[in-house]
């Protein structure tokens, strides 16, 4: 057994690989079917996931101002939370993001995906004991889609029209199809609270594997496992503590001396120093999560096409994730979707570094001067550096950038999507819908680049409707190519989200739906002995 | 002073010279009330100042125009400015400091928690540091440009010169990874014990202590020597005593004014500076508290925050000058 072959049983016995990987990847290292069979069954056996325990995991992104109330978790340590005591109708496939049942058992949508029916799990309790019943499904939903919402959801639930108990059944009437709506129903915010939480939103009762124990908003949460469990493949530590801990070396020396068991958002320019403990494991996930500079197609000099053709042929996409991100991400091509996105067009062309054709376009735009990019420390991790890299691969196409360091405090309000061109990042979003409809329809909330294309537009609305996968699949490539080829996002990176833990840590799931194992780092993993 | 003896008939006259400490007290209680007053009317305006407003920064990327509408108008974000204020100061005057916008939990509650944290911290650095200062500036004096004086200055100049992000990093790396004798993170909680706080807080004590400790030593260093060469010190040393019981009888009694004060800005800084070591300590206090609550325009508890900075500050000033003249009989006994 060599050295890769003892790295991928290892993987396997932590848990952090399937069958399939494994293979793969122990075949194309020389091993034969049955060695590499045998070999997998072996490490498998060892990981037997071992109950109890206290697991710490020492995350960024809280503050005081928290609050426990799911439609208004917005920061990475609430996201984590929810997914501990909360459960959503529907969750995605770590690998494949394919919706797969949760609280909601199976689901049919009519022919027109307008009207969608849910069978609701029966026999799961809450964690005060109540059974949870269709009611509060409902109560739940609406909550987050009524006039008075203040949800973090409420975007993504604009096109209900009727939320009913139907017989037993959820049924959902949206005002156009939709295919997609199960995968809407794993976003976080939409865990099922007892009356929907209309009573008490901030109680922290839901029906996940832990109860909220206690939680001091930007400090600590505490939770006990949930004995009544409706799943036994999850929840293996008896007590979790999720610690705040802004400050990326406190979490690495955390970390180090082994106080907590797992971290976010470990600093990429140190992650090379990290590996070097012994006690510590690194688990980056590939994600949808990517950083842009945006410039909005509607403002000069932006609104000439060839002046955006220009910008994104002259920015070096290699070279920012090698130095911006470590190596830890994958380059862009000025789409905002990748290969974590369930029917990602496979085969678009790579666009890449170009001088010559970046000073053919900018000639031909007939713009001269300096463009004026903005930028700020909050954009994106490393996002001054970044962009002054942009601004020296484009000198060297004959493009002038000139740079203008923003403050951090007022950014999102002041500067992106206000000001022509600056830069920014984007989360990963459920699906591909989603994300276009959040941020590249015509109307979007959130057009940061002003991009209006009544091509696009409809493409967008009919590829929601269809529930023939072919033809949605062909329909996102011809919207990725419209945004590739005529938009106003230069995408040079997908970022991965790097996670690191201890070598106790145990099961981790590398799940490409979001950062920390998709937020269910806690019910997933064990400690071992 | 000497007027107001001379005209002597009227009450207040007298009662100020009855109990001129008293007089003090209260005159500088109610000048104290009109600058928290202003106070709150400055943090307000410039909270109003910056750019974004609550619903906006708190729902983020997330947030629809519906959703911000619906927070704005639970809110009354919506009403003008001065009738915000002037509610928020109403509750206030009745002992409501208001809820959280954020986390929609009582402002009053969650602040005590964090001021109880941050008071035992300070408390806890305070009870190392003054005496520890303080006798080390007169064991510098003692042994002044000799050996240990020099010692003394040296490590206390590096320790004041490093930043306290630094130390509490290099404390970090030796105490809690590579030897791991030391508790960190310093994370307290409700629940915790007394003992296991103490042991929980070591490390963060340990930096404000050498942070606070070379201003204040080198005070009581400076403050002492300076009066080390008046003629009364010539006398004691003349009629034979020890240099180190000259010191402590003579000299100190006579520096304490300037040290009493370094030593209260020093205790105010402890208390209301030190957001830089509760956020590398990850300890709860009142600092990290602000600076979240700023970040999303929370304001009920940015003011709740600074007023009580701002109370901490003018009663740690009041404290030491009150201090000054307990420990200086001219000032005690006018005229």
């Amino acid at each position: 057994m060599n050295d890769f072959t003892k790295y991928l049983a290892g993987r396997v016995t932590a848990g952090g690989m399937n069958r399939r990987e494994f293979m793969g990847r122990a075949m194309a290292a020389g091993l034969t079917l049955t060695a590499a069979g045998q070999l997998f069954a072996t490490s498998a056996a060892a990981q037997e996931p071992r109950k109890g325990g206290t697991l710490k995991l020492g995350l960024e992104g809280g503050a005081a101002t928290d609050s426990i109330d799911p439609a208004k978790a917005t920061s990475q340590v609430m996201f984590a939370a929810v997914r501990t005591w909360g459960d959503t109708l529907v969750e995605t496939h770590p690998e494949t993001r394919a919706p797969i049942p949760s609280l909601a058992e199976s689901w049919a949508p009519s022919p027109d995906a307008k009207t969608w029916t849910f069978k609701i799990r029966k026999g799961v309790t809450f964690h005060d004991g109540k059974e949870m019943t269709v009611d509060d499904v409902v109560a739940t939903l609406k909550r987050h889609s009524d006039e008075k919402t203040e949800s973090g959801a409420a975007g993504m639930l604009k096109s209900i029209t009727a939320i009913e108990n139907k017989g037993g059944d959820l049924v959902v009437t949206l005002d156009a199809g939709n295919a997609d709506l199960p995968a809407i129903f794993t976003d976080y915010h939409l865990v099922i609270q007892p009356n929907g939480g209309v009573d008490k939103p901030t109680a922290g009762i839901g029906t996940g594997p832990y109860k909220v124990k206690s939680f001091e908003p930007g400090v600590r949460m505490t939770f006990e496992k949930n004995e009544n469990d409706w799943r036994s493949d999850r929840g293996y530590v008896q007590t979790v503590e999720m610690i705040t801990m802004n400050d990326a070396t406190a979490r690495v020396a955390a970390l180090a001396s082994g106080q907590v068991q797992f971290i976010n958002r470990v600093d990429p320019k140190t992650v090379s120093l990290l590996t070097r403990a012994p006690t510590v494991q690194l688990l980056t996930t590939s994600g949808g999560g990517h950083y842009v500079f945006i410039m909005h197609c509607d403002k000069a000099p932006f609104d000439n096409i060839d002046v955006r053709m220009a910008l994104k042929y002259a920015i070096n996409r290699e070279e920012m994730v090698e130095r911006i991100l470590g190596g830890y991400g994958k380059v862009g091509n000025d789409f905002p979707i990748n290969d974590t996105y369930a029917l990602f067009p496979e085969g678009i062309e790579q666009r890449a570094y170009d001088p010559d054709k970046a000073a053919f376009h900018y000639k031909k735009s007939g713009h001269s001067g300096p463009i004026l990019l903005r930028t700020s420390e909050v954009a994106f991790p490393g996002a001054v550096d970044a962009s002054v890299l942009f601004q020296q691969s484009a000198k060297k196409a004959g493009i002038e950038i000139e740079l203008k360091r923003e403050p951090g405090d007022g950014y999102w309000s002041n500067v992106w999507n206000v000001q022509p061109f600056s830069a920014s990042y984007w989360g990963s979003r459920a699906t591909q819908d989603q994300f276009y409809s959040g941020a590249y329809l015509s109307t979007a909330d959130w057009n940061d680049t002003r991009f209006k294309n009544e091509t696009f537009d409809k493409l967008l609305i009919s590829a929601r409707g269809e529930l023939d996968e072919a033809k949605r699949r062909e329909m996102y490539r011809e919207m990725a190519m419209l945004v590739r080829d005529e938009g106003g996002t230069i995408l040079p990176m997908f970022n991965d989200f790097v996670n690191a833990g201890t070598k106790k840590l145990m099961g981790y799931v590398s799940d490409i739906g979001n950062d920390m194992s998709n937020g269910y780092v806690a019910s997933r993993v064990w400690l071992s002995a | 002073m000497s007027n107001s003896a001379e005209a002597g008939g009227s009450p207040d006259r007298s009662l100020r010279e009855r109990f001129p400490l008293a007089a003090i007290i209260v005159e500088r209680c109610l000048l104290s009330l009109v600058l928290l007053f202003a106070v709150s009317v400055l943090i307000f305006a410039g909270v109003e100042a910056l750019p974004g407003d609550f619903a906006t920064t708190y729902l983020g990327q997330s947030a629809t125009p519906q959703a911000i509408a619906n927070m704005t108008a639970e809110l009354g974000l919506d009403r003008p400015v001065a009738t915000r204020y002037f509610d928020w100061l109403g509750g206030v005057l009745q002992g409501d400091l208001g809820t959280s916008w954020a986390s929609r939990n009582s402002v009053s509650e969650q602040v005590a928690n964090r001021l109880g944290n941050s008071l035992f911290l300070a408390g806890f650095a305070a009870i190392i540091a003054v005496p520890l200062a303080i006798g080390l500036g007169m064991l510098s004096v003692h042994f002044r440009d000799r050996m240990p004086d020099k010692i003394i200055n040296v490590i206390s100049l590096a320790a004041i010169s490093l930043p306290e992000f630094f130390i509490g990093y290099l404390l970090i790396l030796y105490f809690a990874v590579d030897f791991g004798i030391a508790t960190f993170p310093a994370t307290v909680y409700e629940g915790m014990g007394f003992l296991e706080r103490i042991q929980t807080i070591a490390l963060p004590t340990a930096t404000l202590v050498l942070v606070v400790l070379a201003h204040m030593m080198r005070m009581t260093r400076a403050a002492i020597l300076s009066v080390m060469s008046s003629a009364y010190m010539e006398t004691a040393e003349l009629k034979g005593l020890s240099s180190w019981r000259a010191i402590v009888k003579h000299a100190a009694p006579n520096a304490l004014a300037p040290i009493i004060n370094v030593v209260a800005l020093n205790l105010a800084y402890l208390v209301v500076g030190v957001v830089v070591v509760e956020v590398v300590f990850v300890y709860p206090g009142m600092g990290q508290y602000m600076v979240d609550a700023v970040t999303v325009r929370d304001m009920p508890v940015v003011q709740a925050c600074g007023l009580i900075f701002a109370a901490v500050y003018i009663l740690l000033n009041m404290v030491a000058d009150i201090l000054a003249i307990i420990a200086n009989p001219r000032l005690r006994h006018p005229r």
